[in-house]
C-alpha cells in the first residue's frame, strides 16, 4: 500500500512539475532562445549518430525476420510495409525515446543535480532565477521539439534498413521498397507515431528534472539520481506506450 | 536591519534551528560562529528565504520575510546577496555572465553599461581580464572573489557569507577577510559572516553571535567576547577539546 502512495506521491509531483515549467512558459520572463537552441543541439543533434546505428539495424533485423515467415508464403515483397509499419508505430518512437531518455535525460539529471550538489541551484533563487524556468523549461521544449524530429529521422533510417535487406537479398529496387513502404503506411500511423514521440518526450523531460531536484549528497547521490533517472524513464516510456497502442488500436484502427 | 525572533527548523526528526533570537544591526559586520552542523547556514537560507521556517519571524528592514509571495520574496532577494561557501558560480557560464547574471535579467541596462558594472565589480575584488575565463579555470581563492564581486554586482544591502574563508589557503583566507572589510566600508553594507574561523571572524566583525544546538547562546561585540564567562564560549573561543559541549555534540 505505501508503495502505491509513494507511486500516486511521483506522479503527482511530475504533473504538478509539468504546471510549473507551462506556467514558466507563459510568465513575462524573457526567453533565452540561444540556450534552447544549444539545448536542441545537445539533446537531439547529437544523438543522431546513435539514432542512425540502432534505427538502421533495427531495420535490417525485422527485415530478416519478415522475411523468414514472408518466404514460407513467398510473400517477400511485403518486407517493406511490415519494416514500415513496425518502425513507424512502435519501434521507431519506443527505441528513440529510450535512446535519448538514457543519453540526453540522464545529462539532464546529472548536469543539474550536480548543480544542486554545488549550491548553484541555491545560488540560482538568490539571484532572482527560478531552476524550472532557467533550467528546465529550455530543455524540455528542446526535447518535445527534437524528440518527434528523431523519430521521423529514426523511421527513414530503419525503412532503409529494412531496404538493404529488400534490395540484397530479393533483388527489390529502390523505388519498388518505398512504394511498398509508402503504400502500407497511412497518415493515422505516422500520426500515431508523432503523438506517442511528444508524450515520450514529456517522460523524459519530467523525470529527468524530478530525478534531478530529488538528488541529495554530493558525487553519489548524482550516480544514484542519474541511475532512477534512466529506470523510471524506461519504465514509464514502455507502460505509456502500451497504453497508447491501446488506446489507437481501439480509436485509429 | 534584520530582526529574528523565535526561529525553529525541523529537518525530519532532527530540528536544526531551536528558537534563534537575533538582531544585526544596518551597516555592521555581523559574525556568527560556531561548531560545523550547529545551524549557522541553515539559518543564513533563512535569512535570504531558501528555507521556510516551521515556526518564528525574519524581519528585513521592518518587513516579515516568513510566509510571504513569491514575487516579494523575489524583491527580498534583490535587497539581500549570498556568498556560497563552494562560491556556487554557474560553470556553464563564463566570468561576466556570472558577475552579471542580476543585471542582464532585472535591470534595463543595456550591454555596455552591464559590462561596465561586471568590471567595475571584477575590479573591487581586485580581479582584472578575467571577463572570458570559465569557472574550472579559476582558483579556489578566484572563484570566491568572483563570487564576491557576483554578490556585489547589484549593490544589494545586505550580503550573507556563508564560511568565506573555508577551502582557501592563509594568504588567500586573509585577501577575503580584508575584501570583506574594505567592501563594507566602501558600499556601507550590512554583512552577515558565518564561519568557524575564530581568527577571520575577528578581522572583519564588529559584533559576533554564537549558536550553539540551534540556539544563539552570546550576542555581544567583537572585544567582549574574551570578557565572556560563558563556558561554552569560553570553550569554543580557546579550542579545547575539554568543557561542556562535548566532542560528539553539534
Amino acid at each position: 500500500m505505501s508503495r502505491l502512495i509513494k507511486l500516486a506521491y511521483y506522479l503527482g509531483s511530475l504533473v504538478f512539475l509539468l504546471g510549473e515549467i507551462i506556467s514558466s512558459f507563459f510568465s513575462r520572463q524573457k526567453k533565452n532562445l540561444l540556450d534552447i537552441i544549444n539545448q536542441m543541439i545537445f539533446l537531439g543533434f547529437d544523438s543522431l549518430g546513435l539514432v542512425s546505428v540502432v534505427a538502421l539495424f533495427t531495420g535490417i533485423i525485422i527485415a530478416f525476420q519478415s522475411a523468414y515467415q514472408l518466404q514460407r508464403l513467398s510473400s517477400e515483397i511485403y518486407i517493406a510495409s511490415l519494416v514500415a509499419l513496425s518502425l513507424t508505430r512502435e519501434l521507431g518512437p519506443v527505441l528513440a525515446s529510450l535512446i535519448v531518455a538514457g543519453r540526453s535525460g540522464a545529462a539532464i539529471t546529472a548536469q543539474i543535480s550536480s548543480m544542486k550538489a554545488t549550491e548553484q541551484l541555491d545560488a540560482l533563487k538568490t539571484l532572482g532565477a527560478e531552476p524550472v524556468e532557467y533550467l528546465i523549461m529550455p530543455r524540455f521544449i528542446a526535447l518535445v521539439v527534437t524528440l518527434p524530429l528523431l523519430i521521423v529521422y529514426a523511421d527513414f533510417l530503419g525503412i532503409l534498413g529494412g531496404y538493404i535487406v529488400g534490395g540484397s537479398k530479393f533483388g527489390m529496387s529502390f523505388g519498388l521498397y518505398f512504394r511498398m513502404s509508402l503504400e502500407a503506411l497511412q497518415f493515422k500511423d505516422i500520426l500515431a507515431g508523432l503523438i506517442k514521440s511528444f508524450v515520450f518526450a514529456i517522460i523524459i523531460g519530467l523525470i529527468s528534472a524530478r530525478e534531478a531536484f530529488d538528488a541529495s549528497g554530493a558525487s553519489e547521490g548524482v550516480g544514484i539520481a542519474v541511475n532512477k533517472e534512466i529506470v523510471r524513464s524506461f519504465i514509464m516510456i514502455i507502460v505509456a506506450d502500451c497504453f497508447l497502442t491501446a488506446l489507437f488500436y481501439s480509436i485509429l484502427r | 536591519m534584520i530582526e529574528i525572533h523565535n526561529l525553529y527548523k525541523k529537518f525530519g526528526s532532527q530540528e536544526v534551528l531551536r528558537g534563534v533570537e537575533l538582531n544585526i544591526e544596518k551597516s555592521s559586520t555581523h559574525a556568527i560562529i560556531g561548531r560545523s552542523g550547529c545551524g549557522k547556514s541553515v539559518l543564513l537560507k533563512h535569512i535570504i528565504g531558501l528555507l521556510q521556517p516551521d515556526r518564528g519571524d525574519i524581519f528585513i528592514e521592518g518587513v516579515n520575510i516568513v510566509g510571504i509571495g513569491e514575487k516579494e520574496k523575489k524583491d527580498i532577494r534583490l535587497k539581500i546577496s549570498m556568498v556560497f561557501q563552494e562560491s556556487a558560480l554557474f560553470d556553464f557560464l563564463n566570468v561576466e555572465e556570472n558577475v552579471g547574471f542580476v543585471l542582464q535579467r532585472y535591470f534595463p541596462w543595456d550591454r555596455k553599461e552591464i559590462k561596465e558594472r561586471v568590471r567595475e565589480s571584477l575590479e573591487m575584488v581586485g580581479l582584472y581580464h578575467i571577463e572570458k575565463k570559465y569557472p574550472k579555470e579559476l582558483s579556489g581563492g578566484m572563484k570566491k572573489r568572483v563570487a564576491i564581486a557576483r554578490a556585489i554586482a547589484f549593490r544589494p544591502r545586505v550580503i550573507l557569507y556563508d564560511e568565506p574563508t573555508t577551502g582557501i589557503d592563509p594568504i588567500g583566507a586573509d585577501v577575503i577577510n580584508s575584501l570583506i572589510v574594505r567592501l563594507h566600508d566602501q558600499l556601507a553594507i550590512t554583512s552577515v559572516v558565518v564561519s568557524h574561523d575564530l581568527g577571520s571572524v575577528m578581522k572583519v566583525a564588529d559584533t559576533i553571535s554564537m549558536m550553539l544546538g540551534g540556539r544563539i547562546i552570546y550576542s555581544g561585540r567583537k572585544d567582549d567576547l574574551s570578557l565572556c564567562h560563558d563556558e561554552r564560549v569560553e570553550q569554543f573561543v580557546s579550542g579545547s577539546r575539554q568543557g561542556p559541549i562535548s566532542a560528539q555534540e553539534v
